[in-house]
């Protein structure tokens, strides 16, 4: 059985999207593990990213660049940030493996800034860990529905 | 009333209408898309027969085909009965294209092969019709272009000192072949084409837009932009320009610190190129990839392909792939991460050029002062040892010589 309890992994998923939503890029690195794999295909949700381009595929030291990258104000497709808040929903367990729970879940989010209001969309793949008391990230992987087509910058967190 | 482009473009500055007068656009769609040579692709990405992917110039929908024995074709998506798509996947492998609408198939060259229910037609074979055909398809380092008129300029007259920035990147595979085997980003940017192309080897903006990754991951690229860089910005004619950075990685003379990495680090690739090129395996391994614009729609940034398709006056997608190595796999997980890691619509470079190319259009709206200077280091150019104009690491050099090859195609497609 999973070792998270009923509600945990929702809390846990709604904060990372608050995190996330609210640019609190610190708040939002503290989750991941230290072997994190935050990944968000092109092209198609089962494209290999070893051999294939993808939008975002970053292990733990590139998701740090990314952070620290954001945090010097001078990221200039996030600065200013974007306006934006997602709903997260459809949330299943789809396997436990030791200590780690894969969830999946929907999201919705609305990304507003001057270039216009974008709307973005899929599919987000999350490995749960218990860490001691606390649920820590191992991986996330967002397919995007627009993934085979042309998109815009997207340079927040999704 | 007809735009005198002499007027909207002159040596140190251009017009800003340039960038958004629909009228103008679509003058450019005619003169320069649909007519000199434009980037398809990559041989690689149709290897084997049967093999098919669609592609873009401009708003023309094409299919990079390669037929039965072994030919590289670029067919348009459009049905000769009806004019619906044929062929609505993005990629795939076939020897025929069926249009869902009435049910033609053609053969992958594009010869009409069959229709339902053929008495309609008298019979059999009874119709001189199939999928129109890119008049001029032609193929340089693997690269594919095509040109929409029946006659002009070769491949080789249109790409001139360009190519050899097209041998330089091929070079660098142990077996001579770049491929483009690993898919491509597509990204958008609310902003006219010609804003990517200028900013493409424009060495004066990286250390402004991208100082905020080079100073967290400690990178040097700044520095080869800087004022005490001794890298040069080179017009090689045509339209084409190229930031060279080979006089810096000459002055380090470290092998591999073009891509950032030592020969340690990569030692099959290094031991391949040297028991192939023998010495002068160390110039190559130095000077590295080239950082090239070829006009209109081809950008070579060392690790990163790209290809430019306009999709509105003030719309344009870019497409990029990372460069791949043909006999260097150790090279190729590298280029990849490198790549992705770098563009694309997070990239940690690319996402904030594309933020620049689309303030600049809105900037644009403004009225006043109408122009956008382009004269940085008009009074430092010199003419290099091989008869081409060059000015220092970050002067607009390449936007000058673009400015005045594209003036000259559109004012002669005004006079045909
Ligand atoms: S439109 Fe293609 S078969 Fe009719
Ligand atoms: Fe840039």
């Amino acid at each position: 059985m999973s070792s998270l309890e009923p509600g945990e992994i929702e809390r846990f998923l709604y904060r990372e999207a608050r995190l996330a939503d609210e640019h609190d890029y610190d708040g939002w690195e503290a989750l991941w593990t230290d072997d994190a794999l935050y990944w968000v295909p092109a092209g198609g949700p089962d494209v290999d990213p070893e051999s294939q381009m993808s939008v975002i595929y970053d292990n733990r030291s590139r998701i740090r660049t990314r952070i620290s990258q954001l945090k010097t104000g001078k990221r200039y497709s996030q600065s200013p940030p974007s306006n934006m808040r997602r709903l997260i929903s459809n949330v299943e367990v789809v396997a436990v493996e030791g200590t780690d729970t894969v969830a999946e879940a929907n999201f919705v989010l609305v990304e507003s800034r001057e270039r216009g209001t974008t709307l973005w969309s899929g599919r987000a793949t999350y490995r749960l860990r218990r860490v001691e008391d606390d649920i820590r990230l191992a991986y996330k992987k967002v397919v995007l529905v627009n993934s085979a087509e042309a998109l815009s910058t997207l340079a927040f967190l999704i | 009333m007809t735009v005198q482009y002499s007027e909207l473009i002159q040596p140190e500055r251009v017009h800003g209408s340039l960038y958004t007068d629909p009228s103008i656009f679509a003058e450019e769609l005619e003169r320069i898309w649909y007519r000199t040579w434009v980037c398809v692709g990559h041989v690689s990405e149709v290897a084997r027969p049967g093999d098919y992917v669609r592609k873009n110039v401009a708003a023309q929908d094409v299919i990079m085909t390669r037929s039965a024995d072994g030919e590289v074709g670029l067919l348009l998506n459009r049905c000769a009965h009806r004019g619906n798509l044929v062929c609505e996947d993005r990629r795939g492998n076939s020897s025929s294209f069926r249009c869902p609408y009435h049910g033609w198939t053609y053969r992958n060259t594009g010869e009409l092969l069959g229709y339902p229910y053929n008495q309609g037609y008298g019979g059999k074979n009874k119709l001189e019709l199939g999928l129109g055909r890119v008049p001029r398809v032609d193929i340089y380092q693997g690269f594919v272009f095509a040109s929409f008129a029946a006659e002009g300029p070769t491949l080789k007259e249109h790409l001139g000192a360009a190519a050899g920035e097209l041998d330089r990147l091929a070079r660098l595979s142990p077996e001579g072949e770049v491929e483009l085997t690993a898919g491509w980003l597509r990204h958008r940017a609310k902003a006219n084409w010609k804003l990517l192309v200028e900013n493409e080897t424009d060495g004066y903006h990286p250390q402004f837009v991208h100082g905020s990754v080079f100073s967290v991951t400690g990178s040097p690229i700044g520095a080869l932009y800087s004022d005490k860089s001794t890298a040069v910005t080179r017009d090689l004619g045509g339209g084409h320009s190229e930031n060279d950075l080979r006089p810096e990685f000459r002055r380090a003379a470290r092998p591999m610190g073009w891509f950032g990495t030592s020969e340690a680090r990569v030692p099959d690739y290094v031991a391949k190129m040297r028991a192939l090129h023998g010495e002068q395996a160390e110039e190559i391994l130095i000077e590295g990839a080239p950082h090239v614009m070829v006009f209109p729609n081809l950008f070579i940034a060392e690790i990163s392909v790209f290809t430019i398709q306009p999709t509105a006056v003030d719309e344009t997608v870019q497409n990029v792939t990372a460069v791949q190595l043909k006999g260097a796999p150790e090279m190729n997980r590298r280029l990849l991460s490198q790549c992705v890691g770098s563009v694309g619509p997070a990239g940690m470079l690319l996402a904030d050029d594309s933020e620049m190319y689309e303030r600049n259009q809105r900037g644009m709206a403004a009225r006043r002062p109408e122009w956008l200077d382009i004269r940085r280091g008009v009074g430092r150019e010199r003419i290099d040892e091989n008869g081409f104009r060059i000015g220092a690491a970050n002067d607009e050099t390449g936007m000058r010589g673009f400015w005045a090859h594209y003036r000259g195609l559109m004012e002669e497609g005004a006079a045909q």
